[in-house]
Parts: C-alpha cells; structure tokens; sequence
C-alpha cells in the first residue's frame, strides 16, 4: 500500500509493502542513507531516528505505522548548520569510524530533549541500546554532559 | 570538471599496467618510485602520487582505508606540515589501486630478530625492506603500519611538492628560490607577493622535483599537535559516505545466503521467493545463492524464504572436535620456535609453573555488515567498497569474473569500522558476480547482521601450554608453547599461492616480549582446523597477549611478588621505555595503595606493532555483579602525531579486547557458527565501558602504529584483576564463563 511520510519537514508518498521498515524506506526509497543498518533487530541503535520527537529503532517500524513526522541525523542539523549536540560532537572528537554515530547523536538528543542536565547514571539507562564497536563510549559521555551545559547556557 | 575521485577511477589501469608490464623486477627498481597514477582533470594540478593542487586548495591522496583511526587526518596533516597550506583548503581522496601506493611499512616490520631490540641501524634495514612491498603491490591497510609507511613518504610528498612550486615560479619571474617563502598555500615573494598554488601549479608540470630535506620536528605547526579530524563533520551529520551509502542511477538490492557450514549448497527452492513483492532475480552461486530485488528489505524477506540444503562443513562439526583438533597442533614439531634463550630444556630449581589456556574463535562484527556495490558492464568491473586491500580484492574480482584485472576498478569509500575482515574481500565477489549475472545494472549487495556473523572469518582458537620457574623473586624460565592457525600462510595456501616462510605472528605479542629472562622459549605449532579465519585487530597478539602476560601474572603470583614490581624488574634490563611506561600507569593509578573493600586492581603489558602499551584495570563487586571501574594506559608509539587520536586509539583498542574478553566466543554445532547477531554475540556497551585515563610518552626509538597496540594487554588486565579481587585465576576466555560480570 502507498502511504505518505514526513521526513525532515518533507513529504514523500512512498510504494512499498506496509511491512517495509522505515529504515529500508528512508535508505533505498527516500535517499538519506545518514540512518544505518546495523543488526535489523533493534539491537545496535545504528537505525535511531525520531517520530514524533521520540527516538525509535527504525528497523523496527513497519511503513505502515509511521505515526508522525520523522526526523533523521540530517534533519538535526548539515555540516554548515550544525546543532548544539553535532557541534559539540565534532568539537570533541567523538567519532572514529562513525557508522553507529547517527543513531548515537539522535538517541542523545532525545534524552537531552527529556533530561536538560543526565546524570551519568541516565546516560548508562539511555545510551546502552546504542552499540560503538570503535569504543566511544568516553567521549559520547562527555560530549553530552557538554552538550547539556551549553544548552543549559543558551550557547 | 572532473573531480580527482573520477580520476582516481580512470587511471587506474596504469598502475595495473606497471605490474603487467613489470614481471620481472631488478633490484634498482627498488629505489626507484613507481609512476604517478594520477591523470588531472581541468584545475587539478599532480604535482606527485600524493599531492594534488586544485583551484580551490590541496587534495591530498591516501591509499589508506579510513575505519575511524583517523589515518586520513595525519596522513593530510604530514602532507601540510611541508607544503605549507592551512588545514580548512586540504581534502582527502582515498587512492585508487596502483602500484605507487605500496605499503612500505607492513613488510618493514617483516624483519628477523626482535623488534624492541632495534636501533637506528634495524630501522635502516626496515626502511630498505619495506620497499620490498613495492614489488608485491601490496597496499593492505593493516598491521598498525599506515603511519610508519607514510612518515618519511608523505612528508617528503608535502616538501618535493612545496620545491617544486618555487622552482617553477622562480622560472617564471627569476626570483630566486632563496627569496621565497610558503604560506597557506601561496609562494611569498621577497617583497610580500603572494602568488597562489593554483597560480604555479600549471607551470609546474616540466619541473624535475628537486630533492629535499625535511624540516626538524621542532619546527612543527600540524605534527604534535591534536588536530580536527576532515571527517568528523560528515561523520556527526551523516553525510559521510560509506560503502553501504552508495547510490546510483537504476540500482538494484541485493543480499546473499550463504551456506553457513563454508561447503556447497546441495540445492535450493526457490519458488516460494521468487514471487515474493520487489523480488527480480534469485542465482545459484554454487555455495549460496544471492537474490536482488527493489529493496533490501525486500532481497532480505525474499532470501529467507528460500529453502536451501547446505552441504557438510569441511573442518570438525561442533567446537569440542574443534579444540581436539587445535590440540592436535601440539603432537607435530614446531613450526617455528620464535625465541630461543638459554636452555628452556634444562632443569632449574624452584618454583614450577604450569598452565593451559585458551582463547576462543570471535567475530569482527563491525557495526557496518558487508556489503558492496558492482557494475558490470562492457566488460569490466567497477566496485565500491570499503576493503582494507585494494589489490587483492582487485584481483580477486578479476579472477572470479574471468577478466584481466585492469578491467577492474575498485573505489575505497569510509568502512564502517575493519578490525582486519576487510581485508578478505569474499563480499566483493560476490557482488562482482551478481553484477555480471545483471549486466548493465548496478548491484548493491548487502549482508544481513546474521550472515555477517555466519560468515566472518574467524579469529583463530588458540591454545597455550605454559612452563615457568621462579627462584628467589625472579623468573629462570619461561617456556611457552601455543597451537593456532597461521592467517596468513592459511591465506596463501588457500589462493594456490605459498611460500617457504615461517609465521612468527602465530605467536604474535609472545616472542617479542621485552623480558630478560634467561631461559626463555617460545614455540608455535600450527594448526589445520578448515574453520576461515583472519586478521583480528591485533592479530596474534590479540590471543597472545592474554597467554604471555596473564602466566607472568601468575609466576609473580607464584615468586611473592608485587605483580607491577616482578614485570619492572624483567623488562628494565631489556627495554627503558617499557619500564616507563610500567612506573607511569602504577603512578597514574596509584597502584599498590589501598583500595576500598571489594575493589582490585590488575596489570599488564604487551609490545606490540613496535608500541608497548601498559594498563592497569581497577574493578569492584556491585550489587548487580562485578563492574570494569577504570582503566589507565601508557603507550609509548616512539613520535606522537596526534595526541587527541592515538588517545581514541587507545580507549577504543582496549574496549575491542575488553568486550572479547568479557564475552566474546564464537562456537560451533552442526558445522554452523552458533551466534547470529548482537543479541547473541554482543560487546560492552554505554554501561558497562569503563573510563579511561591514557598518556603517551616519547621515549621508544622510531615511530609505531597505535590502532591495534591497546587490545592485547587489555583481555590480561582484566584477568588479572579479577585475579585480585577473587583469587580465580581463568586460563580460558571469555572471562564471563568464570566470573558474574556485569552485562
């Protein structure tokens, strides 16, 4: 069945079987490969982007239940229009291969959304669904702390 | 205007053409440097193999495969730190394949001896062997030696290119060279004139480039220092293209079942599939079958619905007839004894030590799963792929196909993560040959997280059977005897190639250790499981690390000994930044001071790719289980290129080791791998990663690699620190099989 989406403030009207997941749409169909595959069974986070404003595995959403407006690591922010969060990202070096980043950067920004200033304990409960093969777990730590402070300023 | 990544694609047949053309080489030729593959397009300026002017700045050419190690940035930033331009003009382009873009680094390190013992004499002899790699076309990414490679090379690239600007504007103006200077990417006359790179670069094509001498590292502006790495903005926005990124015009989905018991695929039906929504053709690939559709999820639901009859694995079926046949490795002679001290066969007096270890079989799972896109068409092959050689994938491409290899194109884009299974390219082929069944149509293949696992190619089991003896504190002997598989000569042997040579890298982080003791052994015996296997960050050392240091663990154990203390006083005589390194992370961790109840601490030290690496690990019991609390490194990589990365390397490298070590075990039934994706084969996560406390100190001669150094001593520190904390001792990984650690 066809069915309309939004993606990053853009609509598309997308001809794929209701069981598609949005991964596999937003990928092959829309385009925006930012959003990886890691596992195809919700467990690496690589696939994490927001409807709605909450963050979901997209490998786990069927097309067919897409309930709001989704948005993607590229609807966050561009290389020349980065968000708070990308640019504290980039500033601290926190990627190294970069592949599972995306799904990091958007499960950190839901939590910095729902918690303006995450104790380490809440970075533990919110970011271990998120898997780094490379290890960069220390830096996405302090990159959100970081993140948190700034935001709290304004900056 | 052609971009230099085009170009990159397009002369890639004169690299190939050297090789052909080149059967036979002299012994001059390795002296002499390789033609410059690179043909320019319209405002693009080769001035050598490496460095590109263009009208906007410098593209900087490296035939190193980016995985998150950054090689890119320091590969630039040696490059920048002769040619004078500023850090925001240079761009990286991944090489093609060529023969321009030999490692000279890997086989550098090939050398005879000790490599902890080496002077500036050895490293002559290393330098001189590395060209070695030249006539064998071998560009692997790999082996930590990308920076050792490129040191001298890329420095030499910036400053002849930099020489040969001011020889041609000199030319030009008859300014003479020595009223010139450079500057962020312009020629500075002697009365302020700035004239542009782009400006010279045109009349620069005739120039001879001159020799040069490089500039004293006192001087450095990018060297030394933690510079922003080029692809960390597209790699915080998505817009970094990865292997699995690539797009392009009329594409098609494709995915692989292959027969996870690595023999023939009897049969399979197909009828159900085939008429499954987005499905457009299933092939038989006599070991598999491959089906593409519109979509990749479509390719996936299509291919589980195909009924396949695997044929029987060819090695022992389930992993007790695995470990029987490692064991078997022990009852032929060595295949090499890689040290031979004093005499490990006398009897010494005091205390005996004796131990048998293990390390199991492990996946690589990088985050990204393999893929590949092909196009057949006319008759060659263009792939894109994230691959750590270019050359054998090249090749191997060539040969599935049936075409001359300067029919195929192999472009490098950023691999989401490597850890050595990109340096088998089976993905590739299988790509090339979906594609040639599809002519005209570009392919993506792309591998389920569960055929990932089923497919990988293995860290080899190993097995370790230990013998030492302590006498009044001390070590007398150390004698060590490990059964694996060479990956290499596997590699060889299986490609109808070998060679007489003997693999020294089965006991990698063994021999090579820097302790003086005197009757020191160690023996590699090989072994013919049938079971794939490969490269696995840190190769060797990644098991023989765990064996070497984990039983000089317990022979302090054994002496009385302060385990830190017993280390010092073995490697002090051998290696003086080995035992800095030791006395830093005991300072840094404040080893030997007390420590709350329920807390321990644990050292180890591996020499290894030329960097020894210590780390102390601190761990506590929890309400939940026992946690991983802090780890401390210092590293010592000889010449500190970039703080900030080789720090990412550290942590990241000894998280790799960490996460095998706590969990990590492939293991086999039915001729099958029995883990299939991260629910089941899983790795430290937000969590349960500890933190991290790294230094780098300066004192070993030379300059080493950094990206596989952290893993070794990392699965020993951990052992030993639960050791500390609970006086089991676990000869066999993963650590979770003895101890309640948190997962």
């Amino acid at each position: 069945m066809a069915k309309q989406i939004t993606v990053n403030g853009q609509s598309y009207f997308i001809d794929l079987p209701d069981d598609v997941p949005l991964l596999w749409v937003l990928r092959d169909e829309v385009g925006l490969t930012g959003t990886k595959f890691g596992c195809g069974v919700a467990a690496c986070g690589s696939c994490t982007v927001h409807i709605g404003g909450m963050a979901v595995r997209s490998c786990q959403v069927a097309l067919a239940d897409v309930s709001g407006p989704v948005t993607t690591i590229e609807g966050l922010g561009a290389p020349d229009t980065l968000s708070t969060l990308q640019a504290v990202w980039a500033e601290l070096q926190v990627a190294q291969c970069g592949y599972c980043q995306s799904g990091q950067i958007m499960q950190a920004a839901e939590l910095l959304a729902l918690n303006a200033t995450p104790s380490d304990a809440d970075i533990d409960d919110a970011m271990q669904g998120n898997l780094c093969r490379c290890g960069t777990y220390p830096r996405i730590r302090a990159a959100i702390h970081e993140a948190a402070r700034r935001m709290g300023e304004g900056v | 205007m052609a971009s230099i990544g085009k170009i990159a694609r397009r002369t890639f047949l004169v690299g190939t053409a050297a090789i052909a053309g080149g059967v036979v080489f002299g012994v001059y030729k390795l002296n002499q440097d390789p033609p410059n593959p690179l043909k320019p397009g319209e405002g693009e300026w080769p001035l050598n193999a490496f460095v590109v002017i263009t009208t906007d700045g410098v593209t900087v050419i490296c035939p190193k495969s980016e995985f998150g190690q950054g090689v890119h940035s320091t590969w630039a930033a040696l490059v920048a730190e002769e040619l004078d331009v500023d850090w925001q003009q240079i761009r990286v382009v991944h090489s093609p394949a060529a023969l321009a873009y030999y490692n000279a680094g890997l086989f550098g390190m090939a050398l005879p001896g000790l490599d902890y013992r080496r002077g500036p004499v050895a490293e002559g002899i290393a330098a001189f062997m590395g060209k070695a790699a030249k006539l064998l076309d071998l560009d692997v990414t790999g082996g930590s030696s990308s920076i050792r490679d490129g040191y001298t090379r890329l420095r030499i690239a910036g400053a002849t290119a930099r020489e040969t600007l001011k020889l041609a504007l000199s030319r030009e103006t008859g300014t003479p060279v020595s009223q010139m200077t450079t500057e962020g990417g312009h020629v500075v006359l002697g009365d302020g004139t700035r004239v542009s790179y782009a400006t010279i670069a045109p009349l620069a094509a005739d120039v001879d480039p001159p020799r040069v001498g490089l500039r004293d590292p006192s001087t450095w502006r990018y060297l030394g220092r933690d510079m922003p790495r080029l692809d960390m903005v597209a790699k915080v926005t998505g817009t970094a293209e990865f292997g699995i990124d690539v797009r392009l015009e009329g594409m098609k989905y494709a995915t692989v079942h292959m027969s996870p018991r690595r023999g023939k695929m009897v049969g399979f039906d197909k009828s159900k599939a085939q008429s499954m929504p987005g499905v457009e053709r299933i092939i038989d690939l006599g070991d598999g079958f491959a089906v593409v559709a519109s979509n990749t999820w479509l390719a996936f639901k299509a291919a589980e619905a195909v009924e396949p009859e695997w044929g029987p694995a060819p090695y022992p079926a389930d992993t007790a007839s695995l470990w029987a046949k490692v064991a078997e490795g022990f009852d032929a002679e060595p295949h090499v004894v890689a040290r031979d001290e004093g005499n490990a066969d006398r009897t010494q007096d005091g205390t005996e030590v004796i131990a048998e270890y293990r390390a199991p079989y492990l996946a690589h799972t990088t985050m990204e799963p393999m893929n590949a896109t092909a196009l057949f068409k006319d008759g060659k092959l263009t792939v894109w792929a994230g691959v750590q050689t270019m050359a054998i994938t090249r090749d191997n491409c060539a040969a599935a196909l049936g075409i001359a290899a300067e029919d195929v194109t192999v472009i490098v884009p950023f691999l989401g993560g490597g850890f050595g299974r990109r340096a088998t390219p089976d993905y590739v082929v299988q790509a090339a040959r979906i594609a040639k069944e599809m002519a005209g149509t570009p392919i993506k293949l792309t591998w389920t997280r569960e055929e990932d696992v089923a497919r990988d190619h293995f860290r080899p089991a190993a097995m370790a059977r230990m013998r030492g003896v302590v006498r009044d504190g001390k070590a007398v002997l150390y004698d060590a005897h490990v059964a694996s598989a060479s990956i290499t000569l596997d590699a060889m042997e299986a490609s109808g190639g070998g060679a007489p040579m003997k693999d020294k890298e089965l006991v990698g982080g063994m021999h090579d250790q820097p302790y003086a003791i005197p009757n020191f052994r160690v023996a590699a015996y090989r072994t013919f499981t049938g079971v794939p296997t490969a490269s696995w960050r840190s190769v060797g050392a990644s098991y023989g690390g765990f064996f070497f240091d984990t039983f000089i663990d317990e022979m302090a154990h054994a002496a009385g000994a302060d385990p830190l203390a017993f280390r010092l006083d073995l490697i002090r005589p051998e290696h003086e930044p080995s035992a800095k390194l030791l006395e830093t992370v005991a300072e840094m961790s404040g080893w030997g001071s007390a420590l709350p109840q329920g807390t321990a601490q644990g050292v180890a030290f591996t020499y290894s790719f030329g960097t020894p690496v210590a780390q102390v690990i601190q761990v506590s019991q929890r309400g939940s289980g026992i946690g991983i609390d802090k780890v401390w490194i210092a590293c010592d990589p000889g010449v500190a290129l970039d703080p900030r990365n080789i720090e990412a390397q550290m942590f990241g490298g000894c998280l790799y080791g960490l996460s095998a070590a706590v969990m990590g075990e492939i293991t086999f039934a039915d001729g099958r791998a029995e883990q299939s994706n991260f629910w089941d084969y899983d790795a430290l996560r937000m969590h349960n990663a500890p933190a991290f406390e790294v230094r780098i100190l300066q004192n070993a001669i030379g300059l080493s690699g950094v990206g596989e150094p952290g893993t070794p001593p990392a699965a020993p520190a951990l052992g030993n620190a639960l050791f500390a904390l609970t006086g089991t001792r676990a000869r066999e990984l993963p650590l979770i099989k003895t101890f309640d650690l948190i997962l």
